[in-house]
């Protein structure tokens, strides 16, 4: 009964692809870094798939971890190296 | 192919269909506060239908509590991520999207 696990997983990762579009155009920073959010939870998804359809429980603890960096990089970002103040550089450096 | 199966299946679907609704919306949504919208439907409701789907298929309930326990973690985490990521963006004084007005 493993028939629809591997179909999905390849649906989600299409899913990504499509999402590339918006790392590529977003106007600001944080539009990539939402891009990135949307991989890091697609990715858990697919490890989660992959797990069980026939992966092996390994693959839950590598989604675990997926899901809390994907976490620390979001607060790290909005933290940290999305600072800068406006005014001092309004050009988008990154 | 019994009830489990099929309620099983019928979750994981519902799962990827909101997978594709968030991954449109993030597309398609005009500015950084309305993709955070679509980014916590990706969060809570796709990954939390997939995980449904899953927890028909578990042997034991430690493999269950882990799946929940994910889960979890990605409700609180999208819950302060998104948070901060609004506030970050509304200081920086990114401007609100809005309907263009008509003549």
């Amino acid at each position: 009964m493993n028939g629809l696990l591997l179909p999905l997983a390849l649906f989600l990762l299409l899913n990504l692809l499509a999402a590339m579009v918006r790392v590529v155009r977003g106007p600001t920073a944080a539009d990539r870094l939402l891009a990135a959010l949307l991989f890091g939870t697609t990715g858990v998804a697919v490890l989660l798939l992959l797990a069980y359809a026939g992966g092996g429980p390994g693959l839950v603890d590598a989604a675990l971890v997926f899901a809390l960096l994907a976490a620390i990089t979001g607060a790290a970002f909005a933290q940290r190296a999305w600072r800068r103040e406006k005014g001092e550089s309004e050009h988008e450096r990154y | 192919m019994n009830a489990i199966d099929v309620l099983s299946d019928l979750f994981l679907i519902i799962g990827a269909a909101f997978f594709l609704a968030g991954t449109i919306g993030l597309l398609r949504f005009p500015d950084v506060y309305t993709r955070l919208h679509a980014l916590a439907k990706v969060d809570n409701l796709g990954l939390g239908f997939t995980l449904l789907g899953l927890l028909f298929r578990v042997e034991d309930v430690a493999s269950g509590l882990k799946l929940v326990l994910i889960w979890l973690l990605v409700l609180a985490a999208s819950t302060a991520v998104s948070f901060l990521i609004a506030r970050r963006a509304r200081r920086r004084g990114i401007a609100y999207w809005q309907a263009e007005r008509q003549p």
